[in-house]
């Protein structure tokens, strides 16, 4: 018998105002009598409009079939079928547009019960509607990983080797993902990282209290057991070219070198002190690990923050500066509905004391005698007609003008492509903001054995994305190098 | 693990050392920089390449001591290793077309001028060199610039070594009786030093190049720690160092919205340095 409640089963979390003051992961994760009855929510339905909802296709019922018969090992061998970071997606998948937007158990609304299971009836001795929440995927995905990472003691197997040698540069989630993959089929693959530490992005940008490094380190792990090399403190396009990956050996190379370079507001004022990118704040945070405070890199503990921007990165940020100490308040242009980050981090942040300032938008930022930030002057805006995203645009209420104190402020306006490989790769076509071309089924890009995917050819985007670019190029490179 | 194959101090604040990293000595050029961790707690730091052995596979570094991670780098010893070591990174200095070159460096910058004249000298171009130090004590490198200069200027602040006076003195008096005398003037040094470099290359009209050594974290372009401000046609650009530079027209950057911008963490630098020497103190005593 399933289970009929409307409700997802509420994912554990530390007290919000416990964890405004420390970077420990915020969703403490299910247990398995929760994973269980949640699995149970699953109906089975024959068209499971889920998996085609998911960028790499999990078999999400079965994994699901396997959670109900608390079969948690197996069911681990089906998502990692699909996917190879797990315990990283259940993390920070977006499934709310995904996978769990599609489940049916979401569709529609039920007679809400009370406790004891009656139904609650209104004045006029109605049932009161509550509309229906589709399956946790995400949360038993993450049990799911959880489980196996704490459990298993079997070592990945690894796979004869095929005499290919394939080179991936950049070990964020979609270069990691190629890797693995390319591995299992007995490549001889080697990574190339920039910074000291492999992870990319989930290293120096997602935060601790949102996706705790040892997960990452746990996956890149995973990869060095499969005789993947990873080499740190190489960055292509400077260290080595592309070129010269091809002179030593490399049959193909997967380019997988993430975002570049952070965007600014280019509003008077952006160069005092105490304004800097997500991505800076960020870096120093994660990547160098200056929540700790015993380290060397120094980081603003700002009393009065403002964040500009309404991405996941701008969550991540105005949550990392609340945790230093900070009064935070997001600017965003648009309204909530609008927001494009995940919604369980809104909510968190909510939770947390962040601050919103919807339809406002920054027009300079003033600073003190000594150039330190002091205040930012905003203008109010309301949505005008849709624009070529399909949102409505925002346009400024003449003579709106307000002032925010703030002794820091944090864009976090997305980015723009790194120059470094497309500048000294010859005859690798990019578009006109950048990003490099490559074939969306294959990745290829305008170089013969040159794939691409993730963040360089996207732009930002999320992490799910850049995985299943890298799988896809994956399978495309072993076609290539085996003829198959 | 990056080995330190040699080390020498050449003032009691200034270090030289030559690092094990053959793919960075094969491609570094006069002009760019790497970037290094000294342990696993360490922060990036940006040092430019003072020279290159390709065949010993060596990099060479000069660094002055003014904060934590300079002063725990002094405290290693050749022999031993640091954790991090990342390049080339950045532009190299343009060369191409260049006959007469005036070169200005300042303090523990003419460790970054050096290669830079040394190579203007072996393309044949005529070198003009001018070094400025606080006082004899600091001097460094005079033997080298004599042996890639066809003419050196040493000063010293307050006259204890070669000229009394700021390096803009005699590249004032040369560029009076020639306005003609170089193609290009390329300044590195403190960013205060460069602003007046510029000021008084000014009235004669030559290109100068400065070389920028913001904040910096990943070197990649990742971060935009180093972001400056270029004025180009009356407009503001931004621009970034580690990727765009770190040599620009010394005309269009805003050295004033710089020099505030390099003071940004100058409290918790200088505090972090204090405990960093108790700390090495403690160990000696």
């Amino acid at each position: 018998m399933p289970n009929m409640s409307t409700k997802k089963h509420v994912m554990p979390t530390q007290d919000p105002e416990v964890r405004a003051c420390n970077f420990l992961e915020v969703a403490t994760g299910y247990t398995l009598e929760d994973a269980v009855s949640e699995a149970e929510r699953c109906l089975h339905c024959p068209t499971k409009p889920c998996v085609s909802g998911c960028p790499v296709h999990i078999n999400i019922p079965e994994f699901i079939e396997h959670v109900k018969k608390q079969e948690f090992e197996e069911a681990y061998k089906v998502i990692s079928e699909s996917s190879s970071l797990p315990a990283v997606c259940g993390r920070v998948c977006p499934q709310e547009s995904q996978c769990e937007c599609y489940c049916i158990r979401g569709k529609g609304s039920m007679p809400k019960k009370d406790a004891n299971g009656q139904i609650v009836k209104d004045e006029n001795g109605k049932p009161v509607m509550e509309k229906s929440e589709g399956v946790a995927i995400g949360r038993l995905e993450r049990f799911v990983a959880d489980y196996h990472n704490a459990n298993n003691k079997e070592k990945p197997v690894k796979p004869a080797p095929n005499g290919h040698k394939v080179a991936i540069i950049g070990s964020g989630p979609s270069g990691l993902t190629c890797a693995g993959d390319l591995a299992k089929l007995g490549f001889k693959v080697t990574v190339f990282e920039a910074l000291h530490v492999a992870g990319g992005v989930l290293v120096y940008g997602i935060p601790e209290f949102r996706l705790p490094k040892a997960i990452v380190q746990k996956e890149v792990d995973n990869l060095k057991a499969l005789d993947v090399d990873i080499e740190t403190n190489v960055v292509i396009g400077k260290t080595l070219t592309v070129d010269e990956l091809f002179e030593e050996g490399y049959e193909a190379v997967y380019i997988g070198s993430g975002a570049g370079l952070p965007k600014f507001m280019n509003i008077p004022g952006e160069g005092l002190k105490g304004v800097l990118s997500a991505n800076e704040f960020l870096t120093r945070i994660n990547l160098m690990k200056a929540y700790k405070g015993d380290v060397d890199t120094p980081v603003n503990h700002s009393k009065r923050v403002a964040v500009v921007g309404g991405g996941n990165v701008a969550m991540d940020a105005a949550r990392s500066a609340r945790r230093l100490g900070g009064d935070v308040t997001i600017i965003y242009r648009r309204t909530k509905d609008e927001l494009p980050a995940r919604a369980e981090e809104v909510e968190h942040a909510m939770e947390e004391g962040i601050k919103f300032a919807f339809l406002t938008n920054p027009t300079q930022i003033n600073g003190d005698e000594n150039g330190n930030v002091k205040s930012i002057t905003c203008i109010k805006m309301e949505l005008g007609e849709p624009d070529a995203s399909g949102r409505r645009r925002p346009v400024e209420v003449p003579n709106s003008n307000f002032d925010i104190e703030v002794d820091e402020v944090i864009m976090s306006l997305g980015t723009s492509p790194n120059p470094l490989i497309k500048s000294t790769t010859a005859g690798l076509d990019t578009q006109k903001w950048g990003g490099i071309i490559a074939d969306e089924e294959t990745g290829l890009t305008s170089r013969e054995h040159v794939y691409a995917g993730g963040d360089a050819v996207t732009g930002a985007a999320t992490v799910i994305l850049a995985m299943g670019a890298g799988k896809k190029a994956a399978a495309a490179i072993a076609k290539d190098l085996l003829g198959e | 693990m990056y080995k330190i194959v040699t080390k020498k101090f050449l003032n009691p604040t200034v270090v030289q050392m030559e690092i094990e990293s053959p793919l960075v000595a094969k491609k570094a050029k006069p002009g760019q920089f790497i970037i290094l961790r000294v342990d696993a707690d360490g922060e990036r730091i940006p040092l430019t390449v003072a020279g290159t052995d390709p065949e010993r596979g060596t990099t060479k570094i000069i660094f002055q001591v003014v904060g934590t991670s300079t002063e725990k780098l002094k405290h290693k010893e050749q022999g031993e290793f640091i954790a991090d070591f990342v390049g080339p990174l950045g532009v190299a200095t343009h060369t191409e077309g260049i006959k007469r070159v005036c070169i200005v460096g300042g303090g523990v910058g003419c460790a970054i001028a050096m290669p830079v004249a040394q190579e203007f000298h072996k393309l044949g171009a005529e070198v003009t060199s001018i070094i400025g130090f606080r006082n004899k004590d600091l001097l460094i490198l005079e033997d080298e610039f004599k042996a890639c200069s066809d003419r050196l200027e040493v000063m010293t602040d307050d006259g204890s070594y070669g000229r009394h006076g700021n390096v803009t003195v005699p590249l004032k008096e040369m560029l009076e009786e020639d306005p003609n005398r170089f193609d290009l003037i390329i300044t590195i040094g403190p960013l205060i030093m460069m602003k007046f470099v510029v000021l008084a290359a000014k009235p004669f009209g030559v290109p100068v190049t400065v070389s920028m050594n913001p904040i910096m974290i990943d070197g990649t372009g990742m971060c935009g720690g180093c972001r400056l401000s270029l004025i180009q046609d009356g407009k503001r650009v931004m621009k970034f160092a580690c990727v765009d530079g770190p040599d620009f027209n010394g005309y269009e950057v805003d050295f004033d919205e710089a020099m505030s911008r390099s003071r940004q963490y100058f409290d918790f630098e200088r505090h972090s340095h204090e405990d960093t020497c108790n700390l090495f103190k403690k160990e000696v005593a």
